[in-house]
């Protein structure tokens, strides 16, 4: 079974800040890391491998420095990096790159399953990964919490929804997005660290990608970003004493005013 | 302070470290509260490769030597001492193994060990014979192609959850230390059984038993090199692992340490952090800086006993020596800058106390360390 698993590096969450004059995240000083759903994808596809045999391919778009998120996925298990890096690529927004990301998958080849986190942590648009399986006209399944079963060319596999779970069945190559209920990251090796130290790691540009020049990068974007903003800090909430029934009253009250027709 | 450690060694430092913090940390007040030994933290150990720095890549190991276990363990001991021992106690058993074991034992024992499917224990104590390792009544009788052992060894880290033990028994006891000679076991084998699990001050995540041998037949390629070789394959062994229990105990002292500084910026008496305290202030500063030397001399002690260096009985004694004695006194004032909150259970920082103890007494106490030395250094002076 061969897997490609779409990966992205983002800044460590945990120590992010924004910059209050122009709204935007302050990157200098910030650890870099996969994007945490990501992290879920790579484990779930060095499973596969482990159960079913076969190639795990990770595949990263970003500057040079992301190389280090596909050496960390071999250190983990996963078989070759392949990064997607160009100066052409910078402005892309999820079309675009879904798009590039496509095509880089195209060239590799033969595939099995295309793993992905379902959001980055960064940009939250869970939209890179079903943009991906729709440039390639191949179906997706995504929130998977648990793939059942694998056979005579099929997938059945458990869709987180809110109320619970659906269970879904699709037709190979398709694409998965996987939440983090699916699996508990393994940490690497110092074997998986040797290789991925030594591993080649090849990097794709534009050009050796046959991208239309139109489709990627800032211009082939047709999302605008026209502000970003921190949102305004909750306000505190009311907070009712008394009696209970005086409480209740006040409560239903409250309710009423609020949310006028549904109590 | 910057060792200049290689990248390999920086790999180790960092996975284990992190194992550490991530895996080990939040378990550590578990496991000694329920004095368990921790399968699950083996697992992950072994998955990490990180039981086999220590052990040649032909024999499946990552290649590294004494300073390799050395940061491997000091890394684990950060975070809990008792854990950290499955992997330092399973490098005791087999240094006997890599230093004296014939490419047939070696390839028999070493790849399931440098993997962590197999943990090692050693055994020479017994209840009669504790520094005074001349006086152990541990037999083994050669008939035929066997030898055939009876006695008991007491207090064996890994006793009882290992699966490949080094026993030293006597073969002639006329002969006296040269009457001694070293034997790979196996758990399972007929004869060979374990006593009580002993219940203990620290490092109670960690197994220790007796092993029992009664008319067990252990055969003779089973013998660590000659017959009489024992007391050599123990020595030889111990110079070895001392820089290992000196690293635990330094990790122990810098896991009490880095605790101790945290609360002391977060505690607040008079108004302020106790931090802003020189009485406080100067406590800390002693500890560190007792803690790096103690981490600069085990390192130069494994750097030259990894450089194969043959005098090495007396720096590694003061290794050991210096650490655990550091150790002690760490953890003990750790305990002191947490105060009230120090001395409940509910904090982490007095089982880094207990912990730190057994590194004084263990494979020598500071005593015999102390004799080693001193006996070094008069056959210096004679010269």
């Amino acid at each position: 079974m061969n897997i490609i698993v779409c990966i992205k590096q983002v800044p460590n969450t945990a120590d992010v800040r924004i910059d209050p004059k122009t709204n935007t995240l302050i990157r200098e000083g910030v650890e870099s890391i996969i994007n945490p759903f990501d992290t879920y994808a790579i484990e779930e596809a060095v499973r596969l491998k482990e159960k079913f045999g076969g190639k795990v391919t990770v595949i990263s778009m970003g500057p040079p420095q992301a190389e280090a998120a596909l050496r960390e996925a071999i250190s983990v298990g996963c078989d070759e990096g392949i990064l997607i890096s160009d100066r052409a690529f910078a402005g892309s927004d999820t079309w675009a790159t879904s798009y590039t990301l496509s095509q880089a998958i195209k060239k590799i080849g033969s595939f099995d399953i295309i793993l992905c986190g379902k959001q980055a942590s960064d940009g939250d648009t869970a939209q890179v990964g079903p943009g991906i399986a729709t440039h390639m006209d191949i179906p997706q399944i995504t929130y998977v919490k648990k793939i059942e079963e694998i056979k005579d060319n099929k997938a059945r596999v458990e869709r987180l929804v809110e109320e619970g779970y659906e269970v879904r069945e699709t037709t190979l190559p398709c694409l998965l997005t996987v939440v983090k209920e699916i699996n508990v990251p393994r940490l690497p090796s110092l074997k998986g660290k040797m290789k991925a130290k030594s591993a080649v790691i090849l990097t794709w540009k534009a050009a050796d990608l046959a991208c239309d020049p139109k489709k990627i990068g800032l211009e082939g974007s047709p999302t605008k970003v026209v502000k970003i903003f921190s949102p305004p800090p909750r306000k505190g909430g009311v907070k009712l004493t008394g009696e209970p029934q005086e409480v209740v009253d006040k409560l239903i009250e409250l309710l009423k005013n609020d949310l006028p027709g549904r109590v | 302070m910057d060792y200049l450690l290689n990248e390999q060694q920086i790999m180790i430092r960092d996975l284990a470290r992190r194992i550490a913090k991530e895996k080990i940390a939040p378990v550590a007040a578990e496991y000694d509260e329920k004095e368990e030994f921790p399968w699950p933290i083996v697992k992950i150990l072994s998955d990490s490769d990180l039981f086999g720095v220590y052990i040649e890549e032909k024999y499946g190991g990552i290649g590294g030597g004494v300073l390799e276990l050395a940061i491997c363990t000091e890394e684990l001991s950060k975070a809990c001492g008792g854990i950290s021992l499955c992997l330092a106690a399973t490098a005791l058993g087999t240094y006997p193994i890599i230093l004296f074991g014939n490419d047939e034992q070696k390839q028999k024992y070493l790849p399931d060990i440098a993997k962590g499917k197999k943990l090692a224990a050693f055994a020479i104590t017994e209840p009669e014979a504790g520094s005074d390792a001349g006086s152990i009544k541990t037999t083994a009788k050669k008939e035929g192609d066997h030898y055939i052992l009876n006695g008991t060894k007491q207090w064996i880290t890994n006793g009882g959850e290992a699966e490949v033990y080094t026993i030293i028994a006597m073969t002639d006891k006329a002969k006296g230390a040269r009457g001694a000679s070293a034997f790979i076991l196996e758990k399972g084998m007929k004869g060979f059984t374990f006593g009580k699990k002993e219940k203990k001050l620290g490092i109670r995540a960690s197994a220790t038993r007796e092993l029992i041998f009664t008319d067990c037949k252990v055969p003779k390629q089973n013998m660590l090199g000659k017959e009489g070789m024992g007391f050599i394959v123990a020595m030889k062994t111990f110079d070895k692992s001392r820089p290992g229990v000196a690293a635990q105990a330094v990790g122990i002292a810098q896991g009490a340490l880095d605790l101790a500084v945290n609360y002391a910026r977060t505690r607040q008496q008079f108004g302020q952090a106790i931090s802003s305290f020189q009485g406080i202030q100067f406590m800390l500063a002693d500890m560190a800086t007792e803690v790096e030397a103690a981490r600069a001399l085990v390192y130069s002690v494994c750097r030259m006993v990894d450089a194969g260096a043959k005098n090495i009985a007396k720096v590694s004694a003061m290794a050991k020596m210096f650490a655990s004695d550091t150790a002690m006194k760490v953890t003990v004032d750790a305990v002191q800058i947490f105060g009230g909150y120090g001395y409940m259970r509910d904090y982490p920082i007095e089982k880094f106390m207990r912990d730190a103890k057994i590194t004084q007494i263990y494979e020598g106490t500071n005593q015999i360390q102390r004799g080693v030395i001193a006996q070094c250094l008069i056959k210096e002076a004679l010269k």
